[in-house]
């Protein structure tokens, strides 16, 4: 029987990047995946027959330049993809280059404030993108090189002056409408930042710190240029592609379809995993790459654990609120006002900061937004295969739609539904007249497909209390677990969630790290 | 009164009360003499009963019978009881037979001691736990992942403390056949009235003596069946002041008074590992893992344990309560928790907490300030004091089996 250095469970990308980056280090790697198919949240389905989806990310804005070098994607410079932010009434207003470095149809005074704006939100973000890749320092045994990192974000902070330093501490935590409130007058961009800030987070764009979530969002880069946005040639089961070939060539072996029951430990030190079919695999070092939450209240003996860790881990938030609406179109749709190549780009429906926050209300007292926020894009415009000739399809994230639903989404569901498709008919007129079928993922949906608890794409809220050396839990936040020998490595560690890849690489740095020493 | 408000006032009762009784109360207040009462867990509790001093005497020459139904008690069972209380405390659970006690320690993920008490085994599923401060937190998110049911029983049971040289021919002239097969942290069911009473022979002594539960309904009817039984045997109710000095001649520790519990500190280096407070021989590392288990090991091997419990004997015939001890008269070492005259022993003793090296390498030399009290002048006393081996005295009846007779 072969033996494996490393075991890794998860095959979304971040387990993927782990799996690669371990196996060009010459560890032997083993990775199970419980689905048919590696890639996660990058793998695609079929919602209608003849139509498929790419994955659940429809579009890529962070994806770790270091990462897209280990799969082996730095060849090609992507094409930077434009942000529609549409209006009910008037024109859109457009971002064009990353994020908005040119914008179209708005004043020229405001296109002035928004780079204002713009500048400043990418000069902070450039800051904390510091912390982003290196292992949160460890409280009370802070090292050199954390220092180093502090040193050189204040200096980077200061340089600027100390103006800039004290504006820097002024917004860190403050929320997204006042900010916006503060440079812009032009409410469809206020509401593209209002959205941008809290998609996938439990906050509305008025909630405490709801402002941090626009710089994790600009802390993304896409060829060099932060905050860019881009679709990979092939869509994005291109990219799942990119990956799994990574780690094929990489060495690594790879088992779909095999779901991991247990993880083996014993007195403190975890030994391999058991798999559904009571087959055991031991190892000396076993990296989870799926939530926190099911690493430990599922795979893990709670007898393997203590107690104040048990808890912890329980108490991470991680309830999604984003919805997925897939649709099978009989041709490509066209959205009022928008050229057909900004097609491409993202599409955004959020008018007004207040748009954005009245659709979070409903969320806290679980009930689904009535007029939702959503971002669009047209997946077969850049993957032709998703959809028979002549035929499109279109895929939206919409939120506030709670994993928790108060009427059941089984009922919810239909009516929900409903309320999308009226709000895309009044955005792009006649589009209900070309639905050959379409699908609905609620957060529910989410978790039950993608095996992620809450349906919460980050694997825990990513909000002030679950980040850095609180992500996931303090007692795991450096990759290695209390468990000697597990690892995590999945969005619910540091940084988070998105196709970013670093938490996978970072967890497999710090175990290459942790050998050396 | 509108009857909502009468509802809202009936459901506050403990607040009314806010020191309650316990279900021997009534047999207390008609022995006490000294009506002299403290809060023990919320309930009114005595410091003594007639004389502390007399007191100590039933306990170590007589039979004493002292109300513990303020202690904690948690009953833990299902198909992984054990499985739990084996990840939740120090000793190795597995080796605990049915029908057996442990003294036993909890501790927080950092190590420190959340509490200390005994655990009784009465199935192979069922356990009860007893212990001084309040857990029901802690005890039900240890029980994440175990399929376990953690009740509190504290109201519901009522315990009693029978001690003494005399409390074996008690408990038999009251009729409990059988109980002289006891072994020492042994427990067995006996029938009262139409219940059931679980006596173990366990105790805060280290004398010979029992421990019995019973339903609070039952409590009276025993409590009087023990008194007539005694009335022959110099059965005598006592407070808790002639049982604190008892235990100090036992060593045995007490939680919030001889170290602070990791959940009631308030300071961060308040904190007590087992190894800290003298119960390092409860640590089992060969048993499967448990809370504060990779703490404990590592703090012995980086060796950072910082605290060392030591038994003190100290010259003179003053007790050092709360003195500060020094190393050679000059540097301050640490303090004494608990410190009696030992009219057993006739020698001054004491548990003093230590930093280390103090206690551990450095064990000589040692000195306590002893500040007394005379006519509203303090006399400061430098004492010698000596680091000798727990528990100060040492009784054979405590052991032997079956036990002497009366």
């Amino acid at each position: 029987m072969t033996s494996f250095d490393v075991i890794i469970i998860g095959g979304g990308h971040n387990g993927l990047t782990a799996a690669t980056l371990l196996g060009k280090s010459g560890r032997k790697v083993l990775l199970l995946e419980a689905a048919g198919n590696v890639g996660g949240a990058l793998h695609g389905y079929e919602f209608h027959p003849s139509f498929r989806a790419g994955g659940l990310a429809h579009i890529v804005n962070r994806l770790d330049p270091d990462v897209a070098k280990l799969i082996g994607l730095q060849a090609e410079l992507p094409e930077i993809l434009p942000t529609v932010a549409l209006s009910e009434t008037g024109m859109p207003a457009v971002l064009r280059g990353a994020y908005g470095e040119r914008t179209d149809g708005v004043t020229a005074a405001e296109a002035v404030r928004f780079s204002e704006l713009r500048e400043k939100l990418l000069f902070q973000a450039a800051i904390l993108k510091r912390f982003l890749k290196r292992r949160p320092p460890e409280i009370g045994a802070v090292t050199a090189g954390d220092m180093a990192a502090f040193a050189s974000a204040g200096w980077n902070m200061i340089r600027r002056g100390r103006e800039e330093g004290r504006d820097f501490l002024r917004m860190l935590l403050m929320n997204v409408a006042d900010v916006a409130d503060e440079y812009l007058t032009d409410d469809r961009l206020k509401g593209l930042l209002a959205f941008d800030a809290t998609l996938g987070i439990h906050l509305g764009p008025r909630s405490p710190t709801s402002l941090l979530g626009l710089h994790y969002r600009l802390t993304g880069e896409a060829g060099g240029a932060a905050g860019a946005q881009f679709m990979p040639r092939g869509g994005v089961s291109a990219l799942a592609a990119a990956f799994e070939r990574a780690a094929v060539s990489a060495g690594v072996t790879i088992r779909t379809g095999t779901s991991v029951t247990r993880i083996l430990a014993d007195r403190g030190e975890a030994t391999g995993i058991a798999l559904a079919s009571g087959e055991e695999i031991s190892a000396p070092v076993v990296v989870s790459a799926i939530h926190p939450q099911m690493t430990f209240l599922t795979l893990v003996d709670a007898a393997e654990l203590s107690t104040g860790f048990v808890r912890a881990v329980k108490n991470i938030r991680s309830k999604g609120n984003v919805a997925r609406l897939d649709l099978a179109l009989e041709r490509v749709p066209e959205f009022s006002g928008v050229l057909p190549e900004d097609h491409r780009g993202r599409l955004v429906i959020a008018r007004s900061i207040d748009h954005v926050e009245n659709a979070f209300n409903p969320a806290k007292y679980g009930e689904f937004s009535e007029d939702p926020v959503m971002e669009i894009t047209v997946p077969s415009l850049a993957d032709p295969s998703l959809a028979p000739a002549g035929a499109a399809t279109l895929s939206a994230l919409v939120q506030f739609a709670p994993y928790q639903l108060g009427e059941g989404w089984e009922a919810g569901k239909p009516r929900f539904q409903k309320v999308v498709l009226d709000v895309l008919e009044r955005h792009a007129p006649g589009i209900g007249k070309f639905v050959l079928g379409s699908s609905l993922m609620t957060p529910a949906d989410i978790e039950a497909c993608y095996h992620m608890p809450g349906g919460h794409w980050h694997h825990g809220e990513l909000q002030t209390d679950q980040l850095l050396v609180n992500r996931p839990v303090n007692a795991a936040c450096r990759y290695s677990t209390s468990l000697k020998g597990l690892y995590l490595a999945s969005a619910g560690s540091h940084p988070g969630g998105g196709i970013s890849g670093l938490p996978g690489f970072l967890a497999a740095q710090s175990i290459l790290a942790g050998e050396r020493r | 009164m509108t009857p909502g408000l009468a509802a809202r006032l009936a459901g506050q009762k403990h607040i009314v009360t806010p020191r309650r009784e316990t279900p021997f109360h009534p047999r207390l207040k008609e022995l006490s003499e000294t009506n002299d009462w403290y809060t023990w867990a919320g309930c009114k509790a005595p410091h003594s009963i007639f004389d502390t001093e007399l007191e100590y005497f039933c306990i170590r020459s007589q039979g004493a019978l002292f109300d513990i139904s303020p202690m904690m008690k948690y009953r833990i069972t299902g198909p992984d009881a054990e499985r739990y209380l084996n990840r939740l405390t120090l000793r190795d659970v597995r080796k605990l037979a049915v029908g057996r006690v442990q003294y036993t320690a909890w501790c927080d993920d950092h190590g420190h001691v959340l509490d200390d008490g005994t655990l009784f085994r009465l199935d192979a599923d069922d356990f009860r736990l007893c212990c001084q401060e309040r857990h029901l937190p802690w005890l039900l998110d240890s029980a994440i992942g175990f399929s376990v049911t953690v009740e509190e029983e504290t109201e519901v049971i009522a315990g009693l403390a029978l001690q003494g040289p005399t409390s074996f021919s008690i408990l038999q002239t009251a009729g409990f056949a059988g109980v002289d097969a006891l072994k020492p942290f042994q427990l067995a069911c006996f029938p009262h009235e139409d219940a059931e009473v679980t006596i173990s022979r366990t105790g805060f002594t280290g004398d010979l003596g029992y421990e019995l539960f019973v339903p609070a309904g039952k409590a009276l009817s025993l409590w009087d069946r023990l008194w007539a039984a005694g009335r022959l045997h110099g059965l005598k109710a006592i407070g808790y002041d002639a049982l604190n000095r008892v235990r100090i001649e036992a060593g045995f520790i007490v939680a919030n008074a001889d170290f602070v519990t990791a959940e009631g500190a308030l300071r961060t280096d308040r904190g007590r590992m087992p190894d800290e407070i003298g119960l390092d021989w409860l640590v089992d590392t060969e048993k499967p893992f448990f809370n504060g288990r990779d703490a404990i090991l590592r703090a012995r091997e980086r060796r950072t344990l910082k605290h060392i419990l030591v038994g003190l004997e100290i010259e003179g015939n003053i007790p050092a309560e709360h003195a500060i001890v020094y190393h050679r008269g000059k540097r301050e070492v640490g303090l004494v928790t608990a410190a009696i005259w030992s009219p057993l022993a006739k020698r001054n003793i004491a548990i003093a907490s230590l930093e280390r090296p103090f206690g551990e390498r450095i064990a000589d030399d040692l000195w306590v300030e002893i500040y007394a009290m005379r006519e509203l002048q303090y006399r400061k006393l430098m004492k010698r004091a000596k680091i000798v081996s727990r528990p100060f005295v040492r009784l054979d009846r405590r052991t032997v089996t079956p036990p002497g007779r009366f």
